[in-house]
Formats: C-alpha cells, structure tokens, sequence
C-alpha cells in the first residue's frame, strides 16, 4: 500500500549543488540588460515578470478603487462625474480579474510548479514568453482606452449586452481587443502547465504525489482551456454586433440579450473558480509547512477540488436569478449552488485538522493563510446565503454582493498570492523577508480590509445597489467606514512593495530549506534558486520493500 | 512524437472543440428556448394547432400589448386588447399597422409571452410577427393574427400577455430606396 | 484569565450582533408583503445556520492555534486522515443544505405564481427613468427622480430622501394582486422595491413578469438594481400604496388630467407658453443626457446647442423626438409623451441656449403627424 502523501524528498541529495554550477555555465550566452527579459525563456525569470507585473496591475487596480472608495466617502458628486465613476468600477474589475489575480497565480506557477515536480523548466519555455509579453500589450491597450473620446468600459467587468454593445462608448472594440490578447495569454499558459506537469514530473513522481499547488494548477488549467473559448466567442459576438450589423444580443434584429448572459456566466462562473482553486492549493502547502503537520486529508482534497471544477460548469445562472429563468431551472441552479458548499466545506474542514495537533508557529506567510481561512470562510458564508434563490432576489446586485465576492477574492486570492510570496521569498531572493514589515503589512491589511468590506453588507442588506456613484443617506456610514478601510487597505500595500524590495536587496540570508517544517521539492534547490535548477531530474522512485 | 507534443496535441483538441462548442451554443439556445419557453422567444414560430375538443369549461386573458423601438415612424395598435378565450379554440385577433412618416420603412414586430411557459401552448399559424413588414408612406395596414392556445395549458396560467415591439430592420437609414435588403438579423 | 476574557468579548459580540443584524437598517427589511416576510425569513435562518457552523469552524480552529503553539512547546502528531470523520463533514453539511432546500423551494414556487391578479401595470425601464402603465386604462406616465440637482452636487442641504424621491410614483391598491410586466426600452434594467421583495430585470424585447400584494398602506422606496449607464444611480422606483377606494379615485383623476392634456392640442399656443412648458418637459427628460444647457456629452449623446444638423431641418427634428434613432439611445417619444409636450420641448431646444431659430412648433403639428 503506497502512502497517501508526497513522499519526502531527499533534502540533500547531491543534484542541488550539480544545478547551482550549471548555471554558471547557461549564464555565458544569456543576453543581458533589458534583452534579457524580453527574451528570456526561464520559468524563474518568466515567473518574475509575470509577479511584477501583477503587482503593477494591482497598484493601478487599486488606485481606481480608491478613486471610487473616494467618491463614496459622502453621499452626494464631488469628485468625479458619474460616466467616469463607471468606468473607474469597470477597469477596476478588469484590471484586478485580468491584470492582477490571474497573472500572479501564472508567474507563482512559473516560478514553483517546476521546481516542486523536480523539472529543469517549463515544457514550452519560448511559449511561455510570448503568453507574458501578450499581457503588457493588452493592458497597455486596455488602459489606453481612457484616454479615447467617449472614454473606456464603462458597462461594468460583466460587461452585459446591450449597454456594453448598442450603447457602449466607441472605444469598446479595442476593450474587445485587449480581452482577446489577455484570453489567448492564459490559455498558452494554462497549455503550458498542462504540458509540464503531465510531462516533466521527476522520475517516480505520480500525479498523487504532487503537491496540492501543483494539482490545483493542474485543474485550473483544464478549467482555464474550457472556458476561456467561450470568453473569446462572447466578446467576439459583441465585435460582430457593434462592428458588423448582426444581432445576437439585438432584440431589435431578432437577438437576445439574456444569451449574453448565459454565455458570459458560462465562462464567468468557472472563472471565478480560476482565481480561487490556486489560492486553495497555495494555503494547502503553507499550512502544513507551519503547523509542521501533514496536510489533512490529501485526496480528499485534490477530488474536492476536482468537484468544485465540474461544479463550476452547473451553476452559472446563479448569477441570473432575477433575469426571469423558468422556475425549473431557478430551482436547479439553486440546488446544484448550494452543493458547492459541501466540497467547499470540506477544504475548509481539512485545514483545520491539519492545524490540530499541529505544532504551529505564526511567521508571516501562516498569518495570511490563517488570515485566508477565516475571512475566506465568511465569503463562502455569505455565498451560501446567495445561494437561496428567494433571497438572492433581495441581495442580487447591491453592495451584499459586493462584500461577499470582495471577501473570497481580496482576503481570498490576494492574500493567498501575498501568504505565497512571503512564503517562497526566501527561496527566490535567498533572504528572509523582514518579519517586522510584513506583520505591520498583515496586521495593517486585515484590518483594513475587514473595515473595507463587512459594513458593505449591512449597506447590501439595507438596500443599497450596486455600482453607484451616489446613494441614499441611510447608507452614509457604512459607506465612510468602507472608505476608511479602503484607504487603510490601499495604503499598507505600499508597505508590501517595501518588504519585497527590502528581501531582493538583501536581509537575513536563507538556506535551501527556509521553513523548518517544509516538506516539498523547491526546499531542497539552494536559495536562492540557481537559474537552472533539476537539470538532472530528482530521483523520487521508491526502493522496492 | 514526444510525450510533451502528444499533451499539447490533446489540449489544442480540446481548445478546438471549445471554440466549436461555444459556436455552437448559439443555436443550441435557440433550441433550448423553444423546447422550455424561456423568454417566451417559442412565440415566434408558426405552429400547426392541434385538433380536439375545446376545453369550455374554462377561460384563459389574453393581453395584446404593443410597443415601439427607437426609429421607425409606426404606430401598431390592437383592434383587440383583451380576449377571454377557451384553451383549444382557434382565435384570430386583428392589428393595424401605420406608417406616419414620409417614406417607405420595413420593420418587424417582435414577439414576447409572459409568463414564458404559456409559450409552449401558444400556437399561432398566422401572425405578422413571422416576417417583416414594409409599409408605404401613410399607409396604414391591418394585418389578423391567427391563434389557439394548447388545451393542455396548465391550470395555474389564467392571463397570458403578449407583447409586440416594433423595431426598423435596418440601422440607422431605414429608408429603403430601391428595394435593396439591408442588415438584418442573424441570431 | 485571558479565557474569561475570550469568552466575555464573544458574547458581547454576539450580542451586539444580535442587537443590530435584527435592527432596522442593518438589515434586510421585513417588508410589508406576505413573500417578502418568507424571504426575509429564509435570510435569517440561514444567516443563523452560518452564525453557527462559523463558531464551531473557528471555535476549533482558534483552540487549535492557541493549544498547539509551538511557542508553549507543542509537539505535532503526524496524523493525515480520517475516514470517517471525512464522510462526517461531507454528510452533516449535505443534510443541513436539503433542509434549507425545502423552505426556499416552497417559496420561490410561491413567487413565480403571477396568475389571477387584480391589476396589471406595465413597467418599463428607460435610461433614466421608470414608466408605468395601467394596462387597459389609459393611464400611463414617467416616473423621474425627483431630488434637485443642488442636492446632488452639495450646494443645497439633503432632504431626508436623498435620490429616493420621484415626481410620480406608482400607484397601487393595497390588498389586491398586481402583476407587474417588465420591459425595457434600451438597455438592461432591474426594478426593485426592498419592502416588496421583488426584483425583476427589465429586459428590451422581452416581457417578465412579477407580483405583489401589499398589505399596508405606506410609501415605499427602491432603486434600479442593474447597472444601466451614467444615471444608474439616480433611478429610484417609489410605490405609493392605497386603499383600494382611494386608488380608484386617483385613477379617475389620472384619466382626466390625461383627457384634459390632451384637450391643449387642437388650440394655438404661444412661444413664451411653449418655452415654458418645453424647458420644464426638458429638464426632466432630456436634460440627464443631452445636459441642463444642451451641450451634450458627445460623442454617446449629442450637442443640442448648435446642431446645424438638427437646427436647418425641423423634419429631422421632429423625426429624432417623436420616432427616436434606430442603433442609438435616442428614444421614440411617440408612444410617452404627448403632442403638447413634444412640440413645446422641440420649440425650447430650437430657440433655447442660443438656438435662435424662432420657430414655433404647434401641438396640433404633431398631432396630425402622429395620425395622418
């Protein structure tokens, strides 16, 4: 009977200092100064950029936010006109969905997935160049549109026809364009780690040996090239209508609308799911490491994740409660929603477990992924309350939204890539990151964006809509105290850029095992890691017994 | 082939088949909507009635409500706003159509049922919603609507409302000059 | 000690919970309608059920961080699975998700049963603003936000009703079913009254449907849920509720007021009566796109201050208001407005800001081409 965990790799077998000396050899003929990062074909360095520009992406993301938080710190307009608060919302969805989330998953998967199936690089390095440079053409486009007469999106990141096609700004088709751009990026990147990970796992390494980073990688992938055709097929409907006289989302020439939403939310609902089943892994890999415990119930979790994925593809007109579905199918997307909790739950159940009996340590990256499984816990809570369709009818749309997908995604994803970059800092730069930052970074964001997000629900519940630009005075409060938070929020990430400046620079010197209670594959690579690391693959198969 | 093109080879499949998937949803909705009435969009299709007795026991509202887009001069009135109909009996209900501006246009009224699933017992064989209609300047046209709702109509629907919309065919320059068709609906 | 003191700031804090979850505003209303008090039941019990679920998870999970830190010297076990306590936590959640399936079942099947309704009201979603009409009576009208712009823009205190206030609101008996149809005339809108519990899109092209039935007189405030452009905000939905007595009053009102407006039709209006009455016409309708001094926002909506375009050829002129443009979000107000106001708000814009046409459009101009 095989063991049900990754087994424990040698940390100290001898390919580590083999992989450290071959670099020296590679970096000979690597082009240098800007050229190199344009035409590097390295996972890390591939990984790198990707980081950053995630990070930027957040940054501008988050500016518009606050722009909005601004706007909303008092009823009445005093800073912006309404058509440029839409748009301020829209790019923020955009850019945070497209630009910040998504891509930080990719560059943490370019960077970690080799090094912990043990592979040399991606299997398709020159490819996975070009999925990178995509990004900044297409958010260098997105952003443009701004500047454009009639302004950029200002339909809302759902973009719904036909505010987003009849009655959309002029500069929607270059909006249509960048998504294009940004859509072909992830699925060259999600055919990439597909190809890597079925392919160039280190001899004796079965797909149950993986880490659950890894596998939940593995299933975002497949879910990324599943639906992100059908983005591609919605937005290009939209071209077609705007551009070209069809109608597909035109009454008026025999179109539905409501066909715009179905198909956005085929795509969108599993979307939703890219940008939460990495993070999944991410907290399943760092718990473990800090309670210095084995991960609870491991195939419990890959099959959990692998029936939220196909989950995801049967809930879709969750979103669409109130657009007038026959009660037949509100009734089966209602039942097939509220299932999601239970896959769902038991994540959630298997984290906890692996802490109990643990011997748990809180340095900055447990923080966050402690921080994850509360606060991710009450955006699932409040999911399952948007999930009784009667209900919905009374939360669909208003700011109760708005802090129940805010909760699993800023506290959710974000802090999962932030618990992520604290956690493999160490290994990237050789430096511990400064524990006295990142704690005010943690201390200063949990309270900021509790502060920022849970009043949103008494506003949703009081009856507040969303994506307004002004509002009623008996929402006033809640709304100066999301503001504040906002503000709080915004702010303390400068000190998160300061932390990930102050670990490259330099600071407490890291060896190949940073974390003591680490386990998995990247830990036995020196820190930081060599350019070229598992040049010969890591010899896993077991001694027969 | 190695290993790594054999993977990449399934999943460029599989992308393919996506995209032909996602094409194909298109018609798949359409079909999907006529077999569950979602949205009511099963109006607009002739059907043959079906032939049996007249369930008299029982009546059924049906509403005519008419309304216009943007751009067309008409005005589409119904003679009938309101009948009380028994569920199998054929009716047929009149419109007329007027065109106040000062040339030719083409529109098409287009049909929606609330509630959505009374769609699937409403059959109508002649109705000026299954074409387009092109009306001189001042001309006006009264044009009948044939119908029958389904004697199998479940008990609980007791009005049934039907709503028209007139929209232009074209863009913007509905005017036709020569004849010419313009753009017209693909979905 | 410090359990004493973990425990006394959980009850406080559920209490203070308790307090003002329950408490107006903070909450999901409980409505005046029979749906509306089973909504916001649901809302509570599963609300509860996560209150209690929650406190067990992290009751466990802070034990855990607190009992086993390594900081008081834990050793960690090297267990990693359990099958039974698996099945456990798969079932127990499974069982309390069919028992909260069955309520919420019960009544949305409750909420989608629109048949046999005492009035039905046509409600259209336009951007910016809600009409309604009594379908089989004759009486239809706009419904505008109300607050002044000063309020908005900060220069005038705000009234207690801030961008919840409208010119008219819909009018409804209380104690009767009203079966509510919605449209829309361009983009995607969604109606909604807290109090109601109804929320329903309006969708161009396509007729949904919802009901009511409301049980205490009152005046109840709402907004439009779906994002539908630049004045999405400033969209709000009121409904008066009456005794059916007084309902059927102001309906007789409503007719006559509509029979007396159009009356104005056939007689020769001055250009100082049709600036008057165009500029007030004008600064409810078309003011929220086409802006207060006609300047527009092109390129989405066009200048009205000299628009050479419009301003040589009244035809043209006439043609955009009454039949709206086809692929633009130029309404037709044909159907909405009548001949008094369209002829009055073409005078204004053509002799307004500058516009110096001095053409005077009669009513009875646009009456006869509406029927010629």
């Amino acid at each position: 009977m095989a063991p049900k965990h990754p087994p424990k790799a040698r940390l100290e077998h001898s390919e580590n200092v083999a992989g450290g000396a071959a670099a020296d050899v590679h970096e000979a003929h690597h082009p240098s100064g800007p050229l190199r990062w344009l035409l590097t074909t390295n996972h890390k360095e591939i990984g790198t950029l990707y980081l950053v520009f995630s990070l930027t992406m957040f940054l501008i993301g988050g500016v518009m936010a606050l722009v909005v938080r601004l706007e909303l710190f008092q009823p009445g307009l005093q800073l912006v006109r309404p058509e440029f608060f839409n748009q301020m919302t829209t790019m923020h969805g955009l850019i945070m969905v497209f630009g910040a989330v998504m891509p930080g998953f990719v560059g943490l998967a370019n960077w970690m997935v080799p090094l912990q199936i043990g592979a040399p690089d991606m299997a398709l390095p020159r490819l996975n160049n070009f999925s990178f440079w995509l990004l900044p053409v297409a958010f260098l486009l997105l952003l443009s549109t701004l500047l454009m007469p009639g302004g950029g999106p200002n339909f809302g990141w759902t973009f719904y026809a036909p505010l987003s096609t009849t009655y959309s700004p002029p500069s929607t088709t270059f909006f249509i364009l960048s998504l294009h751009m940004a859509g072909i990026s992830s699925i060259l990147g999600a055919i990439n780690i597909i190809a890597t990970i079925l392919n160039l796992r280190a001899p004796g390494m079965r797909l149950m040996d993986m880490t659950l980073f890894v596998w939940t990688w593995l299933i975002t992938a497949f879910l990324l090239i599943a639906v992100m055709p059908v983005l591609a097929g919605v937005i290009t409907m939209m071209l077609l209508d705007i551009n070209f006289g069809t109608s597909f989302f035109n009454a008026a020439g025999g179109g539905d609308p409501v066909l715009f939403q179905h198909l956005f939310w085929f795509f969108g609902h599993p979307e939703v799911y890219i940008m939460i089943l990495p993070a999944f892994g991410i907290i399943s890999v760092i718990v473990p490491t800090f309670a210095r415990k084995p991960l609870f119930g491991y195939a419990s979790m890959v099959y959990a994740t692998a029936s939220i994925a196909i989950l995801s593809f049967l809930v879709w007109a969750h979103h669409m409660f109130s657009v007038g579905l026959p009660l037949i199918a509100e009734l089966f997307f209602m039942y097939t929603t509220m299932l999601i909790a239970v896959p769902t739950g038991v994540k959630v159940f298997n984290w906890i477990t692996t802490l109990f009996r643990g011997s748990i340590t809180f340095e900055t990256p447990m923080l966050f992924a402690l921080a994850f499984i509360v606060l991710f816990t009450i955006g699932g809570f409040s999911g399952l309350m948007l999930a009784i369709a009667p209900a919905d009818f009374q939360y669909h749309d208003t700011y109760f939204v708005v802090a129940h997908f805010h909760y699993v995604l800023v506290p959710g994803a974000v802090f999962s890539i932030m618990a992520a970059v604290y956690y493999w800092l160490p290994k990237w730069t050789g430096h511990y990151p400064d524990e006295r930052i990142g704690r005010w970074h943690f201390w200063l964001s949990v309270i900021g964006v509790n502060l920022l997000f849970f009043p949103m629900h008494f506003a949703g519940l009081a009856g507040m809509p969303r994506r307004i630009p002004d509002y009623a005075l008996q929402f006033a409060d809640f709304n100066m105290a999301s503001s504040i938070g906002g503000f709080l929020f915004g702010l303390s990430q400068l000190l998160f850029v300061w932390v990930v400046i102050k670990c490259i620079r330099g600071g407490v010197p890291a060896p190949a095992k940073a974390w003591d209670g680490a386990t998995d594959l990247e830990w036995s690579v020196p820190s930081p890691a060599p350019l070229h690391t598992f040049e010969t693959p890591p010899d896993l198969r077991r001694v027969a017994s | 082939m190695t290993p790594v093109q054999r993977t990449v080879t399934k999943t460029l499949v599989a992308l393919v088949a996506m995209v032909m998937f996602t094409i194909a949803l298109v018609p798949l909705y359409d079909v999907f909507c006529q077999l569950t009435g979602l949205n009511g969009r099963a109006a607009s299709e002739p059907r043959v009635f079906t032939r049996g007795e007249v369930d008299e026991s029982r009546y059924v509202t049906v509403q005519f409500i008419t309304r216009k887009g943007n751009g067309l001069p008409w005005r589409l009135e119904a003679l009938d706003r309101q009948v009380r109909v028994h569920p199998g009996q054929a009716y047929e209900v009149n419109f007329v159509f007027t065109n106040y501006g000062k040339s030719a246009y083409r529109g098409r009224a287009v049909p929606s049922v609330s509630p959505g699933e009374a769609s699937l017992y409403l059959r109508k064989v002649t109705c000026f919603c299954f074409q387009e209609q092109r009306l001189e300047a001042g001309e006006r046209l009264q044009l009948p609507m044939v119908f029958q709702l389904a004697r199998d109509i479940p008990e609980s629907v007791h009005t049934v409302t039907l709503a028209y919309t007139l929209y232009p065919m074209t863009g913007p320059l509905a005017v036709i000059e020569d004849g010419t068709t313009g753009q017209g609906g693909d979905a | 000690m410090r359990k004493t003191y973990v425990l006394a700031a959980l009850i406080a804090g559920v209490a203070w919970l308790e307090r003002n979850a329950l408490a107006d505003g903070w909450n999901m209303p409980v409505g005046v309608t029979e749906v509306s008090r089973h909504v916001h039941g649901l809302h509570m019990t599963i609300f509860w059920i996560c209150v209690v679920i929650g406190a067990v998870v992290f009751g466990v999970m802070f034990y855990s961080l607190f009992r086993y830190r390594r900081s008081k010297g834990a050793q960690a076990a090297n267990f990693h699975e359990h099958t039974t306590v698996e099945i456990f936590w798969t079932a127990v959640p499974l069982l309390i998700l069919v028992a909260m399936a069955i309520p919420a079942t019960a009544t949305l099947r409750d909420m989608y049963d629109a048949s046999e309704a005492d009035l039905d009201v046509m409600v259209t979603g336009h951007q910016w603003r809600w009409h309604y009409d009594y379908v089989g009576e004759d009486v239809n009208y706009f419904s505008n936000l109300a607050t002044p712009r000063e309020q908005i823009d900060g220069t005038q205190a705000k009234d207690a009703n801030y961008l919840l206030e409208v010119d008219q609101p819909l009018v409804l008996p209380v104690d009767r079913k009203v079966r509510l149809l919605m449209t829309s005339s361009d983009v995607i809108h969604s109606w909604w009254v807290p109090d109601l519990a109804v929320k329903k899109d309006a969708i161009p092209g396509f007729v949904n449907e919802a009901w009511t039935r409301i049980d205490e007189p009152g005046i109840y405030r709402g907004q439009c849920a779906e994002l539908c452009g630049k004045d999405h905000g400033f969209m709000p939905v009121v409904v008066h509720a009456m005794p059916q007595e007084e309902f059927d009053a102001w309906l007789a009102e409503r007719k006559e007021e509509a029979a007396a407006a159009a009356s104005g039709v056939d007689r020769n209006w001055t250009l100082p009566e049709l600036m008057e009455r165009g500029e007030q016409v004008y600064g409810t309708i078309c003011a929220s796109c086409h802006q207060a001094e006609g300047q527009g926002l092109p390129p989405t909506f066009p200048a009205l201050v000299g628009n050479q375009a419009l301003l040589d050829d009244l035809e043209r002129h006439i043609d955009t208001v009454v039949n709206g443009v086809a692929g633009t979000p130029m309404p037709a107000f044909s159907g909405t407005l009548n001949a008094v106001d369209i002829a009055a708000v073409i005078t204004y814009e053509r002799n307004a800001w500058g516009n110096e046409t001095g053409d005077i459009i009669q009513p009875s101009t646009i009456q006869a081409q509406l029927s010629p």
